[in-house]
């Protein structure tokens, strides 16, 4: 039986140290092992400082690992070892307590640097306030009178129905965040609803986004370059899809981009005095339910996460508290305010949609302005 | 004598015998671990590759936090009181729990508990959803309505597993044999009475906070919403406060089963004996002071990250000292590798392993990269698959002979044990490397980037998962049909429990042995 030991205890550790090995043998480049470098001061030191702790664990395991495979070689009793009987020894169990005392002291060193730096956001050369949603974020420029939302923009066709992936699947948005580069960027993160985690891996920014706290992140970017992240909280059902982009340009490019984003701006706040047909505010209304209302509500109105929109009490009721519902939502409920992350013409257009699609058949429809003036109070 | 077993359904209602009582224990645990283990496999196949094939976002979150619930609470914990159960009186020479009835009663509060969680996912909304972390407020405001079936199913985990470590201490405390000196006690009886100790201290601490959410959704307070004056990141300090101890929790009890297990076929004591108790003591009490970093990206003050990350990197001494000893007490042995010396080795080096993704994780700084990726996911999963799974089925396998007096088939113990190191290296390595490339946990698609490392992981589930299956048959097998067990069932075996019978009477130590 001590035979049939040794042999078991060989053969399938090579096999499935082969099995581990194979792929990345095999493999391309998709095979990443390891952490990005990124593009920021603090990104290569936290590389630094990782790829240090590994090795330092990398040599400890290769002693360990070493003494221990020794040993399992060496003492077995089926090569007539004997068992020796010491059992105890307090100057070694201060050794090994000591030295590794030691190696985490200066381990300690530069990991604390480096957090200060992470910590140090002052003199900023601009902020940005970064607000998360489910399942999106808004980009508020402070002082530069612009914010938008971001949202996933990869086709659901993508994710649910098998159509070709596209190269930056479920890491693409519709309207990315813009900074110039060189320039120190101070990010103030909170959030509205649950809690969500702003990371750019690039930039080793990562900040928690809650609700009722205002923390502060920021970064220095040379490289120009488009960089992507990912929310990293669980924030619920569309977690996975609620990417960062990061675009960083040149000062000019910057400005260009800021004039050109502010002109779109006052655009759409022009079109709150226009009085939009039916069919343009069905139409408009079916994109702006789609990305806003179905992942909760269903694409078709079924209901989801959220309840039904097929003949449901708010659809087919009083238009006004309609109005209500999607600019202020449902407080201790998942319905968000709405009234922020619409402007008047999607939000008319989007409640149009409502009362009209899905069969509901309602008949009526309401403008821009009437949304204008609900916001205002009138 | 009418001391034997009550025949049929009542011996298990109305038993207050340990074995009894022990044994309901791992059967429900692994029970659970099945179920776990399948809502782990619907996770692993969803993410085989990239996009949406199988289950909604919504599931895939139900998912993983039923996942998580069941291992943490219905798996790995009862277990281990299972084998505390069984062994602690043995090892110690008396003759049943402290408190038998107490004991029924522990044990027979946890199958409703669970029937409660799993009911949830039949509920209107589904079962809970927000991880099994259940951050506040997507586990409050933003929460299923069966979060409340989920609040009740954790107050009554808690209820049991607090009388069960009242009885585990008051049974160490007061009905050691004769001589058996606290010192003396195997290290299996000390981690467990260490754990009972933080269990005591953390499981109020978890009712707490889940009593706090119940208010918050039905009673209409806000603590932890802030539009009311409430605050998110006080539910995290609660939760991780009990949360971090908690992990050590599912970690103690494993040292004693492997400092059991190396000495005896390495046929040497354990080397190092009291810097073993001490070590575990120190741990114990370091859990209490690094609970915030699991919480480094919310946005402490500096001083704060400062103090965690340093308490944290603490914990590798002690934890150091044990791997060092268990080394020590194999060196120059004279070793033989059944079973289950093979998962008690094996749980050395991967729980090492996982020991160095925590040092990795510990550098604040660094963490900013690592937080919530795949890399926590194959760290903790390296530390509690090869840590507490390995360990309890190590310790099945070593006692099982001594339970039911039958040996188990050694071929068939070793190709599960090569099938499940296999199967948990396939699947939990290659999340080092995706959490590095940048994947965050708990999203159900992902860019291909990511897509490599998934599809390994996946199978490399499936096949851990076909060798419980294995398990499951193998101890079935001994239970049926194996051959006779000896008293001391292991040659280099060392203490009261291989003193008494193979298997071991439903009576033991009526009379108290003397230790010398």
């Amino acid at each position: 039986m001590l035979s049939n030991t040794k042999k078991l205890l060989g053969t399938p550790l090579l096999a499935s140290l082969l099995v581990l090995l194979l792929p990345a043998l095999a493999g391309a480049s998709e095979w990443r092992l390891n952490m990005t470098q990124g593009v920021t001061e603090v990104s290569q030191e936290v590389y630094s400082l990782h790829m240090i702790i590994f090795w330092i664990c990398t040599v400890i395991g290769v002693v360990v690992f070493g003494a221990m495979f020794y040993t399992m070689i060496m003492h077995r009793k089926s090569k007539g070892a004997k068992a020796a009987n010491f059992h105890h020894s307090t100057q070694v169990e201060i050794i090994w307590t000591v030295i590794p005392s030691l190696i985490l002291i200066a381990m300690a060193v530069p990991a604390t640097s480096t957090l200060k730096k992470i910590y140090d956001t002052d003199d900023a050369d601009m902020s940005v306030l970064v607000t998360g949603y489910q399942w999106k974020w808004k980009y508020e420029y402070l002082g530069e009178d612009l914010s938008f939302f971001s949202n996933l923009s990869t086709p659901q066709s993508q994710i649910y129905e098998g159509e070709a992936r596209g190269e930056n699947y479920l890491l693409e948005v519709d309207n990315p965040l813009v900074i110039p580069a060189g320039k120190k960027v101070k990010f103030l993160v909170t959030a509205q609803d649950v809690i969500h985690s702003w990371w750019v891996p690039d930039l080793a920014v990562k900040r928690d986004a809650i609700p009722g706290y205002v923390h502060e992140a920021w970064t220095r970017v040379d490289k120009e370059g488009i960089y992507r992240g990912q929310c990293a909280e669980l924030c619920g059902k569309d977690h996975g899809f609620m990417p960062i982009e990061v675009h960083v340009r040149s000062q000019s490019d910057y400005n260009e981009w800021l004039t050109q984003e502010k002109a779109k701006a006052a655009e759409i706040a022009a079109l709150t005095q226009k009085t939009f047909s039916f069919d343009e505010l069905m139409a408009e209304g079916e994109a702006v339910y789609q990305r806003a209302c179905a992942a909760c509500h269903g694409p078709g109105g079924e209901g989801g996460v959220g309840p039904a929109i097929i003949k449901s009490k708010v659809a087919t009721g009083p238009i006004d508290i309609h109005i209500d519902v999607i600019v202020n939502g449902i407080t201790g409920t998942m319905m968000q305010a709405f009234g922020e992350q619409l402007n008047e013409v999607e939000a008319a257009a989007v409640i149009t949609y409502q009362r009209n699609g899905f069969n509901n058949n309602m008949g009526d429809e309401i403008q821009p302005i009437d949304v204008y003036n609900f916001k205002q109070g009138n | 004598m009418a001391h034997g077993p009550d025949k049929g359904l009542s011996r298990w209602l109305f038993t207050t015998n340990h074995k009894d009582i022990g044994s309901m224990y791992l059967w429900f645990s692994f029970l659970m671990f099945l179920v776990g283990g399948v809502m782990a496999l619907i996770i692993r196949a969803e993410l085989f590759e990239p996009g949406m094939q199988i289950v909604d976002p919504n599931f895939f979150n139900q998912m993983t936090t039923m996942h998580g619930l069941i291992m943490v609470f219905g798996a790995v914990m009862p277990a281990f009181v299972g084998l505390a159960n069984w062994m602690v009186p043995l090892m110690i020479g008396a003759p049943d729990m402290a408190l038998p009835r107490m004991n029924n009663w522990s044990f027979w509060i946890l199958p409703f508990a669970f029937a409660m969680l799993g009911s949830t996912l039949f509920m209107e909304g589904g079962a809970p959803n927000f991880g099994w972390t259940f951050y506040a407020p997507l586990s409050t405001t933003y929460a299923p309505p069966s979060v409340t079936f989920f609040i009740f199913a954790v107050h009554i985990m808690g209820a049991s597993s607090i009388m069960g470590s009242i009885n585990i201490i008051a049974t160490i405390l007061n009905m050691r044999a004769p001589g058996m000196t606290l010192m003396k006690m195997p290290l299996f009886v000390w981690t467990w009475l260490i754990t009972a100790y933080l269990l005591i201290a953390v499981m109020p601490v978890l009712a707490g906070v889940v009593t706090m959410m119940l208010m918050d959704i039905h009673f209409g307070t806000a603590f932890f919403d802030a539009a009311g004056g409430g605050d998110p990141v006080l539910f995290q300090h609660i939760f991780w406060f009990f949360g971090h101890p908690e992990v050590y929790i599912m970690i103690l009890p494993a040292f004693g089963v492997v400092s059991a297990i190396l000495p005896t076929f390495a046929r040497k004591p354990l080397f190092g004996y009291s810097s073993m108790v001490y070590a575990t003591a120190a741990i114990a009490f370091l859990s209490f002071i690094v609970w915030a970093h699991h919480m480094f990206t919310v946005g402490m003050p500096l001083f704060a990250e400062l103090v965690f990350m340093y308490a944290t990197m603490l914990i590798a001494v002690p934890t150091g000292v044990k791997v060092f000893n268990w080394v020590a007490t194999m060196w120059k042995g004279s070793m033989t590798f059944e079973t289950p010396m093979l998962f008690a080795i094996a749980f050395v080096i991967l729980f090492t392993i996982g020991g160095f993704s925590g040092l990795m994780l510990a550098i604040a700084p660094v963490d900013f990269q690592y937080h919530d990726t795949y890399f926590v996911v194959a760290h903790f999963h390296y530390v509690l698959v090869p840590g507490a799974i390995f360990s309890i089925t190590a310790g099945v396998y070593y006692w099982l002979p001594k339970w039911c007096g039958h040996m188990y088939n050694e071929v068939l113990g070793k190709t599960h044990f090569w099938l499940a190191f296999a199967g948990l290296n396939i699947t939990f390595f290659p999340m080092h490397f995706s959490g590095l490339a940048g994947m965050p946990r708990r999203i159900p698609d992902y860019h291909d980037l990511f897509a490599d490392w998934n599809m390994i992981s996946s199978i490399g589930a499936f096949l851990f998962g076909a060798a419980q299956i294995l398990f499951l048959y193998i101890v079935i097998r001994t239970i049926v049909s194996g051959r006779k067990a000896t008293q001391e069932v292991w040659e280099g075996s060392h203490g009261l429990e291989w003193t008494v019978p193979s298997p071991a009477p439903y009576h033991t130590f009526d009379t108290p042995p003397e230790v010398k």
